[in-house]
């Protein structure tokens, strides 16, 4: 029985630490998978989220740099006249990710964090290039970001449309960007083909 | 293993009269409940960790030019052109379109590795190009399905492109005839 407890025991710590927990996130989204090896970015990075339904969702990776979120929403503030207030500002900075229109911003700020997955979000909206608000969310991004090079992650989930995906590549070319990642789900190259023998080639 | 001994009465040897036996007091603890909650924990921390770390893809996207002569030329023999239509059907044909849509072909995720491996072998490689245009039925994870497939055949030069409705209708077409929904 000892040994079996010993075992069980070291099972949990493993697991304890292993553990990585995920912010909450307003939707559940399935990646789909690649061949793909490269590690996501874990700073300096924006991320847009793409939900089955076409609903987008954006959110920034700024662990080493918080200052980076403030600037963003503190330049939206004066720009789109959004009339948030200080608090309201700094409550951004405990925000994951956020999709609603500049026009329920406020509504969803005012509220506190954990109180959002209440909050049904209809996506930032993309659908045409005058009221393209994700072309603002990345403009800014952008100059918070000054000087460091920025990674752009897009996360759709499988069942999302290619119009929903092609709106989001244009509010970033329009901020003439043209370099992504595609956030997916790790695969093994299948079995014979060129890059399965370049991969497995012997050294 | 699961009670505390306490000794228990006369177990032990007799002394003589008047000798009060020490009442020995045993080290030994009830474990159960420190293993039931370490199981609990265990089968906890199994269902909440996430093995795989999301892999990230490089995608490049040209800039929107409407020059002429910046945009890159494809010679029409080295063209294979992917199209993606609904229920993850993938059509397909080789250089340019023929009028009465005989060169228009259909085939599966599948089926599309041979066609593009065998265009690959067939073309010399300067000359090769895969045009992918995903109409607005097409899902994201077809989409990233066929740009992993560019990557998995080790195919250098591609393109993701709009779909036009010259295309769109002989798609459009089969699709209702292979009765796709």
């Amino acid at each position: 029985m000892t040994p079996f407890v010993d075992i069980a025991f070291l099972i949990l710590s493993f697991f304890m630490l292993v553990t990585k927990f995920k912010p909450p996130e307003p939707v559940e989204i399935t990646t789909p998978n690649s061949v793909s090896t490269d590690k996501l970015p874990e700073n300096d990075a924006v991320l847009v989220e793409l939900a089955s339904d076409g609903r987008v969702f954006f959110s920034m990776r700024a662990e080493s740099n918080p200052e980076a979120k403030y600037q963003v929403i503190k330049n939206l503030n004066t720009t789109r006249n959004l009339g948030l207030t200080e608090a309201e500002m700094q409550n951004y900075m405990r925000v994951h990710s956020v999709g609603v229109p500049f026009s329920q911003l406020k509504g969803l700020l005012s509220r506190p964090v954990d109180q959002h997955k209440n909050i049904a979000q209809p996506g930032i909206p993309v659908k045409d290039s005058v009221s393209n608000e994700l072309y603002y969310w990345v403009r800014d991004a952008i100059s918070a970001f000054q000087g460091k090079k920025i990674n752009y992650l897009i996360k759709g989930d499988n069942s999302a449309k290619y119009p929903d995906f092609k709106r989001v590549l244009e509010a970033f070319k329009r901020n003439e960007q043209f370099k992504f990642q595609l956030v997916t789900s790790p695969e093994d190259a299948p079995v014979g083909t060129p890059l399965y023998q370049t991969r497995n080639k012997p050294k | 293993m699961a009670s505390l001994d306490t000794g228990g009465g006369d177990g032990g040897h007799k002394k003589g009269p008047g000798v009060k036996k020490a009442k020995k007091l045993s080290t030994r603890v009830d474990m159960t409940p420190m293993v039931d909650l370490g199981f609990l924990l265990i089968t906890f921390f199994i269902f909440t960790t996430t093995m795989s770390t999301p892999a990230a893809m490089q995608l490049f996207m040209p800039k929107d030019t409407d020059k002429k002569e910046e945009q890159n030329k494809a010679k029409e023999s080295g063209a294979l052109t992917i199209l993606l239509g609904k229920g993850d059907q993938v059509y397909y044909y080789e250089a340019q379109m023929l009028p009465d849509g005989s060169n228009f072909k259909s085939t599966n995720f599948k089926g599309i590795r041979d066609v593009i491996i065998n265009k690959k072998k067939s073309t010399p490689e300067d000359d090769l190009v895969v045009v992918i245009k995903p109409n607005d039925e097409a899902t994201y994870k077809n989409t990233v399905d066929i740009l992993d497939e560019m990557t998995i055949n080790e195919i250098k030069r591609f393109a993701l492109v709009d779909i036009t409705p010259q295309e769109n209708e002989p798609l459009k077409a089969t699709e209702a005839s292979n009765g796709i929904k």
